[in-house]
């Protein structure tokens, strides 16, 4: 029981970290490019705007996750970054 | 595979964690990544491979006028499927010695949508007959989705897998400090510090293609991999026909009259085109309702000359050949998207920039291969019982086999079988494709049967042999032999020949320093050398 509490703090931030990055950072992209139809584009134009950065913005992600110090921050990241896409993605859609 | 790697994510360097994740990233789709790169980097030869592996169509010496032989595939066309709904008809060029042509049928159950497609003589208008093969497009194909699983699976295969690689070159460069001086570095014969400094060389040399390729892959596919903008911002068919006239040239067609009225001249349409673009510009021609009164008729632009794949063409009215629309520009975006797609397919290109795209995608191939072989030379020397290797070191090692020289065996025995089948033959094209996926199969058992060095320099060779007699069997089943192709100008088949051989010599001199370093092994001066210290740092100077 011991080892295995053991285990989770030594793995846990890591499977953390993973799970930011991929499901997280996809998450974010996805948000993002809903959000951009907000923009003042026809909205084909936001539409493949949005589709064009979506994978900049998930290897951005992917790469915050695992540069800053801890699991908790790179979550923190992307919280901090999806706060004000939410409401933009929410009025247009 | 716990290795000190691992636990340095938590540590506190950035440029640590950034080696570690460009490690990880490449690794664990980094032999999907490896037969990714490769079919791509030779699917630039699609068209010329096709050709090669349809021996039975005549080299086209000159492409006939276009616009005569849209009219003669039209005419044809009426004979062949008389009341389809739709037709079209990929024009001959420099590269297609047939026209590719795609007609819609009477679908056999409801719900389902049936079409024919066939190529056809430029020269005659008629059907051509060759072997079933599917030519180039299979290698085309495969590279972004794979085979014997649903096209979308492969398709999201290969995203995740174009995902992992855009990861791991943003990775690699900031890992990389001295990304300009190392460039300049190699050491040759050093064991790891020569497989570093290959990598690296590769990898700098051709960063902005790799990350372009990369990136431009996931844009081909990107409204499936993000479709949740347009699913947001479209609620009915027809407002997401709007999103699509951005993309294609494919015209909505309307419902037919049912009044009989035939079709216009073809010819003339595509002269119009001609003198707008260039006689040699003209791409494909597709009819909606062809034969009906409501028919419509769009030509094209073809891809040479522009830089772009947006789509650009004029619309006719089928029954009058009276022109309705001319389209040359969409959206900032959708131009935006347009050139990117086009400097991934590269088929705007001429010869030359041809080549330069193959041989740059090809050191993106080695870049991965080198990679790929590198993870398993460094673990190599801290692993504490050379001889008993663990399970994932073991595992990595024997796919790298499999993947590195036994794809290069597979794909030349795809080539093989295409020269050995019989013609005719029932299901011919997929038995082509099965011999390829055979023999890949044989090759992983192989690698997991013999020892490690053995295993790659027997693969090598293999690939080398089956590469240099290719020509030769090339010389026995065709009448197409090298010196006639020489002796022709035919340097479509010659080119391929000669390619055969290049590629033999490659296979053949990588053999041999494997097998020389397997020579050198027992010896291994570095076994136990490196201290984690000095791993961290060379892996920091990465």
């Amino acid at each position: 029981m011991i080892s295995l509490v053991h285990r989770v703090r030594a793995t846990g931030p890591l499977v953390s970290r993973i799970v930011a990055a991929l499901v997280g950072g996809y998450a974010l992209a996805a948000l993002f490019s809903v959000a951009v139809l907000a923009l003042p584009l026809s909205r084909p134009q936001a539409v493949l705007t949005g589709m064009l950065a979506s994978f900049a913005i998930y290897a951005g992600a992917v790469i915050w996750v695992f540069a800053v110090r801890s699991a908790l921050k790179a979550w923190a990241g992307l919280l901090i970054v999806a706060a004000p896409l939410v409401p933009l993605a929410w009025s247009v859609s | 595979m716990n290795t000190d790697d691992d636990v340095r994510v938590e540590g506190p360097g950035i440029r640590q964690s950034m080696s570690s994740l460009h490690t990880w990233a490449g690794l664990l789709l980094g032999w999907v990544l490896y037969a990714m790169f490769l079919t791509g980097t030779v699917s630039y030869f699609k068209d010329e491979l096709s050709q090669w592996m349809r021996p039975e169509l005549a080299r086209l010496s000159q492409v006939p006028d276009r616009a005569v032989v849209a009219q003669r595939i039209a005419d044809e066309l009426g004979n062949i499927a008389p009341g389809t709904s739709q037709w079209s008809i990929r024009l001959p060029d420099e590269r297609n010695n047939s026209a590719n042509v795609f007609w819609r049928t009477a679908p056999r159950n409801p719900g389902q949508r049936g079409f024919g497609e066939a190529s056809f003589d430029p020269v005659t208008g008629q059907r051509v007959t060759s072997r079933g093969t599917l030519g180039g497009e299979f290698f085309y194909r495969f590279h972004f989705q794979f085979h014997y699983m649903p096209v979308v699976w492969g398709r999201w295969l290969a995203g995740i897998a174009a995902m992992f690689m855009l990861v791991a070159i943003v990775s690699g460069v900031i890992t990389h400090k001295k990304i300009f001086v190392d460039f300049f570095t190699f050491r040759s014969g050093k064991g790891q510090r020569s497989w570093l400094d290959a990598h690296n060389a590769l990898s700098v040399f051709g960063l902005p293609f790799h990350f372009m390729i990369t990136y431009t892959g996931l844009v081909t596919l990107m409204a499936m991999y993000m479709p949740w903008g347009e699913m947001a911002a479209f609620k009915s068919p027809a407002e997401r026909q709007q999103l699509n006239a951005e993309l294609t040239a494919f015209i909505q067609p309307g419902k037919p009259t049912g009044q009989k009225a035939p079709l216009a001249s073809v010819e003339d349409m595509v002269r119009q085109a001609q003198e707008r673009w260039g006689r040699d510009n003209v791409g494909r021609i597709t009819a909606v309702h062809p034969g009906d009164a409501a028919a419509r008729v769009s030509v094209a632009r073809a891809e040479s000359g522009r830089v772009s794949m947006s789509p650009q063409y004029m619309e006719f009215e089928g029954a009058t050949g009276k022109l309705l629309t001319v389209r040359e520009a969409v959206g900032a975006a959708a131009e935006t998207r347009g050139v990117l797609y086009a400097l991934h397919l590269g088929r705007f290109s001429d010869t030359e920039t041809r080549w330069l795209y193959f041989l740059v995608s090809f050191m993106g191939t080695a870049m991965v291969g080198t990679g790929l072989v590198m993870w398993t030379v460094k673990r190599r020397q801290k692993l504490p019982d050379p001889d008993r290797p663990y399970f994932g070191f073991r595992l990595v090692e024997r796919l790298n086999i499999a993947s590195i020289a036994g794809l290069s065996i597979a794909m030349t025995s795809f080539l093989w079988a295409n020269r050995l089948l019989p013609h005719p033959m029932e299901g011919r094209a997929d038995w082509e494709i099965n011999a390829f996926f055979i023999v890949w199969g044989l090759a992983l058992l192989h690698a997991l049967m013999r020892p490690v060095k053995a295993a790659w320099v027997e693969q090598l060779w293999t690939a080398s042999a089956l590469l240099l007699l290719l020509p030769i069997l090339n010389a026995l089943t065709t009448q197409r032999p090298l010196w006639r192709s020489l002796a022709e100008g035919d340097w479509v088949f010659a080119g391929m020949d000669i390619m055969c051989w290049a590629l033999a010599l490659l296979h053949a001199v990588l053999a041999m320093r494997t097998a020389r370093q397997a020579a050198n092994a027992p010896s291994r001066r570095r076994a136990n050398r490196p201290t984690p210290m000095t791993v961290a740092s060379s892996e920091g100077a990465r």
